[in-house]
């Protein structure tokens, strides 16, 4: 198995292709096929979306971290997403029956301009960025990982909220058959739900995420389309989302529903405020033995503390 | 080649089971670290975090031979399975040497051997409570299970004081229960066996005491 550790300040293979030549690819493949050099398939799968061979997604590294990346194996084999079995492996084996083609999601509710988006158009919409975040879950493990996506507010803004909206509900595809987890009573009820507060929604931080290690997702790690927050643990960053609705009172989520004194919702990491069955001081990153202190806000605080200003963080967890 | 006698077996078999589970989490943990790289650790089995899960499967292991512990008075009522009398203080002991090891990775590896946070985690989550009183109560049955031991203390009252493995039993099927994020069905396997198990003891003495009075 080949596990590939790029520093943060090496060159992408995007980066060192001439932007012309890059820019021109879609000629340069038809003259390939034309000298019958490759398949036909490979221009259509060229055409109408960034999406190239292999799944890569083209975009711009616009945030670094000092800190090593975890490995694209531990990312994609190290996941709770229930929907797919409750063991944290159990998603790499079980989420290849979902289907991410056809998938469009919808914007609604009070919104000027509700829309439905293919997933293909969604990704096309925006420039594509590279992001690496630090991912830190309620149980306290944590990784770094290169996201690719554009930021939420991008999407928002292009269905124009009403000045009623003050937040933003989230929802996972419902469907038992692709995700056998729905099948089971791992949660009360199904499909998965989060939510955000709208000034929450449309920071710059806010990922809505499509790809990462420059590919599109894979589909445990919540294909074809996620939510990224990064100061926020992990259960908030909702996955493979179908609809997106703006409403006016504080949505339903998930695990808030399944347990409300210890899953609160906003679910900002704090190293202050405990899980009432375990420590949030520290966590274990992955490709580490030993644990390290957690960051207030994962380590985002001077981003995003000045949204929870004058805030109760104990009551407001 | 000679087989391995019956004799030997009954000797040996627990131990030699009961070593096993062990021996491969030590022989994966020399893997590891011969390799030098953490994210191997999949790779061998051991999860993405290692050390978690090597707590997690320390305890599952304590858990599992405290349910064989108590199930060998139940099976040796059969005639055929008297024997397994013999196997009830080595598997209580590798049940106290898995919760000991438990205990240590979590208190070496997780909180760096800190006693004040020990303290803090045994004091706010119920859960590290549960388990922490649990292994207080099976230290003295450890400690008691020589022969001299029994003898000192006289057969009733040692029998009394081993009473406290039930004790052990209910603490650590909560503990467990606790410890799942959401509803799992394995804690709740385990709790209704232990609780099978405890039940067996309770229901045959009431219908002895009844045989007794219908004379």
């Amino acid at each position: 198995m080949l596990i590939r550790h790029t520093p943060p300040d090496h060159p992408a293979e995007r980066e060192v292709t001439p932007e012309a030549l890059y820019a021109s690819r879609r000629t340069v493949l038809a003259g390939m096929i034309a000298a019958g050099l490759v398949p036909s398939a490979a221009l259509a799968a060229e055409t109408g979306s960034p999406v190239g061979r292999g799944g890569a997604l083209s975009s711009h590294r616009t945030r670094s971290l000092d800190e090593s990346l975890t490995s694209l194996d531990s990312v994609t084999h190290y996941n709770n997403f229930y929907e797919f079995g409750l063991g944290k492996e159990d998603p790499a084996r079980n989420a290849g029956g979902l289907r991410t083609r056809p998938w469009s999601v919808t914007i609604d509710g009070l919104v000027a301009k509700p829309r439905t988006i293919d997933i293909d158009k969604l990704i096309a919409l925006f420039p594509l960025e590279e992001r690496v975040y630090r991912h830190r879950c309620v149980e306290a493990w944590s990784m770094v990982i290169p996201w690719v996506g554009f930021p939420l507010a991008k999407l928002l803004a292009l269905v124009e909220p009403l000045g009623s909206a003050k937040y933003v509900a989230f929802e996972t595809l419902n469907d038992p058959r692709q995700m056998p987890g729905q099948r089971t009573g791992a949660l009360e009820s199904w499909p998965y739900v989060e939510g955000l507060r709208l000034d929450e929604a449309m920071h710059p931080l806010a990922l809505l995420t499509l790809g990462l290690y420059g590919k599109v997702l894979p589909n445990q790690n919540g294909a074809p389309v996620r939510l990224v927050l990064p100061w926020k643990y992990g259960f908030k960053s909702i996955k493979s989302i179908t609809r997106i609705r703006l409403v006016d009172s504080m949505p339903t989520t998930s695990w808030n529903r399944e347990s409300p004194h210890e899953y609160g919702f906003y679910a900002n990491v704090n190293p202050e405020v405990d899980h009432p069955r375990w420590s949030q001081a520290h966590e274990r990153r992955i490709g580490d033995f030993l644990p390290r202190k957690t960051l207030p806000y994962n380590g985002y605080g001077e981003e995003v503390a000045g949204l929870y200003r004058g805030m109760d963080l104990r009551r407001w967890f | 080649m000679r087989l391995p006698s019956a004799v030997f077996l009954r000797r040996w078999g627990v131990q030699l089971a009961m070593a096993l589970p062990l021996a491969l989490l030590v022989w994966r943990w020399g893997l590891l670290l011969q390799g030098g790289d953490p994210e191997a650790s999949r790779a061998l089995g051991l999860t993405a975090e290692p050390v978690d899960h090597t707590i997690n499967y320390l305890g599952l292991w304590a858990i599992r031979s405290l349910c064989l512990t108590l199930a060998i008075t139940p099976l040796r009522r059969i005639r055929a399975l008297a024997w397994l009398a013999g196997w009830r203080r080595p598997l209580g002991l590798w049940c106290f040497a898995y919760a000991s090891l438990h205990l240590t990775v979590y208190f070496g590896l997780d909180l760096l051997g800190s006693f004040s946070e020990l303290v803090k985690d045994v004091l706010k989550h119920k859960f590290i409570l549960l388990g922490m009183a649990g292994w207080l109560l099976l230290l003295p049955l450890a400690l008691t299970s020589t022969r001299g031991m029994i003898r000192r203390l006289g057969a009733r009252r040692w029998q009394r004081l081993h009473r406290l493995i039930y004790g052990v039993a209910v603490l650590v099927a909560i503990h467990f229960i606790l410890r799942v994020k959401g509803f799992q069905i394995e804690p709740w396997l385990y709790a209704a066996l232990l609780g099978g198990l405890l039940l067996m003891r309770v229901v045959p003495r009431a219908r002895g005491r009844l045989a007794w009075r219908a004379i």
